[in-house]
């Protein structure tokens, strides 16, 4: 069975998968993924931060050996393609150490290899007709769309979650400053009172 | 040919991997319109200290999956064995939350507490069996290439029909906001006004009777 399981691994260098996930990162933690890999593979490693903070986060991608392929601190929005240049296990992770309370959501989308196509049997070579090929054309346009509406969603979400601090923020600051300034001036005239009120000091009496 | 795709296919789930402490929660988050499938699976593998390397799945070594709606009320709460596969419809379009953890609490006899977790996760037209919808409904090639068109085409009017719920709703924010700082600018100004006002006429009758003025 293991002979089966080698034979299938090695149909995958063919096309392979991608990966596609939004997930939560606390604040001080970092979090790892790792993808086995085979040589000659063109990936392409993109993450956006969706929430949180100054939106940024620290992006590291390590192939088998351990040797640092992409690192950034700090960045908000980025996309990273490589070719496979070892087999092995490839570890890209994103870090929010430099964060002390805020929380971050991170998206990311690893993709390795192509697609795989539609009929299992068909290869590169197979001769396609006229409207399989517009099909084909369509289909990648198509993903491209959804691509697309993927960043925009995050762009948006960022935004709107932008709003929305804004409002509460609004609405909290408002709030105290009127009661800061109702409290102020009452203890201002309360202070001025008591500056001018009946001590048991003379307030003259000099002389005499 | 067909089994032979299946189990291609099913080799597919070895991609990513993380690794997850014992009582860690990972939580993934989906954001999606109504109407949509959503297909999670997912391969556990735990660490063996003796051969210092990951075994394969242990029987009895489950996960949790749990998977909230946007209202946050839950809409799955599962537990799956080493080996699951999970699958939801969203009814509501929205953020929808996946949590793993693991219940095990043999992990930390055996493992020194680590897992490995091989996660995939395929959302709207992705869940889609193309081999397997072509042998049910006896479709052609070409047939097959335009029901993937179509299908694909329905996901992108669903996340615009999606886009515009979430654009009325920054517009809503925005305008609450623009409310808000109107409101509250002309109240603190009058507060500001009134009690100054009030300041002045308090102190002025204060030194009056005081017979300081």
């Amino acid at each position: 069975i293991l002979f089966v399981q080698v034979f299938w691994a090695h149909l995958l260098c063919g096309w392979a998968f991608g990966s596609e996930l939004t997930f939560e990162l606390p604040d001080n933690a970092k979090q790892c993924f790792y993808e086995d890999i085979t040589v000659g593979t063109k990936c392409t490693l993109e993450f956006q931060v969706v929430t949180g903070g100054h939106y940024d986060v620290d992006c590291r991608l390590e192939d088998a050996d351990g040797t640092v392929l992409y690192k950034e601190m700090k960045k908000q929005y980025d996309s990273f393609t490589f070719t496979a240049a070892k087999n092995g296990t490839y570890k890209f992770c994103f870090s929010n150490e430099f964060s002390t309370f805020t929380h971050k959501t991170v998206y990311f989308d690893f993709q390795v290899g192509e697609d795989p196509p539609l009929f299992p049997n068909e290869n590169r070579v197979t001769a396609l007709t006229q409207m399989e090929s517009a099909c084909v054309s369509i289909h990648e346009a198509l993903k491209s769309v959804i691509d697309y509406q993927t960043h925009f969603r995050l762009r948006e979400g960022q935004g709107r979650s932008r709003a929305e601090d804004l409002n509460t923020r609004v609405a909290f600051w408002s709030i105290g400053e009127a009661f800061i300034l109702l409290v102020v001036s009452i203890s201002q005239v309360v202070l001025l009172r008591s500056f001018f009120s009946d001590r048991k000091t003379t307030t003259t009496r000099v002389g005499s | 040919m067909l089994k032979a795709f299946s189990n291609y296919k099913a080799l597919n789930i070895y991609a990513l991997y993380f690794h997850i402490g014992e009582t860690e929660k990972k939580c993934f988050i989906e954001e999606i319109p109504d109407e949509t499938m959503v297909i999670g699976k997912y391969r556990t593998q735990l660490w063996d200290k003796q051969t210092g390397s990951f075994l394969p799945a242990t029987p009895g070594l489950g996960m949790h999956v749990e998977i909230k709606d946007p209202d946050t009320k839950i809409i799955l709460s599962r537990q799956y064995g080493s080996d699951g596969r999970f699958t939801f419809t969203s009814h509501t379009p929205g953020e929808h939350q996946i949590c793993l953890h693991s219940n095990s609490t043999k992990m930390a006899l055996f493992a020194g507490g680590k897992l490995r977790v091989h996660l995939d996760i395929q959302v709207g037209e992705h869940t889609n069996n193309y081999p397997e919808i072509a042998a049910k409904d006896k479709l052609t090639e070409l047939q097959l290439r335009a029901r993937q068109l179509l299908d694909q085409v329905e996901q992108i009017q669903k996340e615009q029909n999606y886009q515009r719920y979430r654009e009325e709703r920054f517009r809503m924010t925005s305008e609450s906001t623009n409310q808000r700082v109107l409101w509250w600018s002309i109240a603190q100004t009058l507060i500001l006004i009134v009690t100054g006002i009030w300041q002045m006429k308090h102190l002025k009758s204060f030194f009056e009777a005081k017979k300081l003025v």
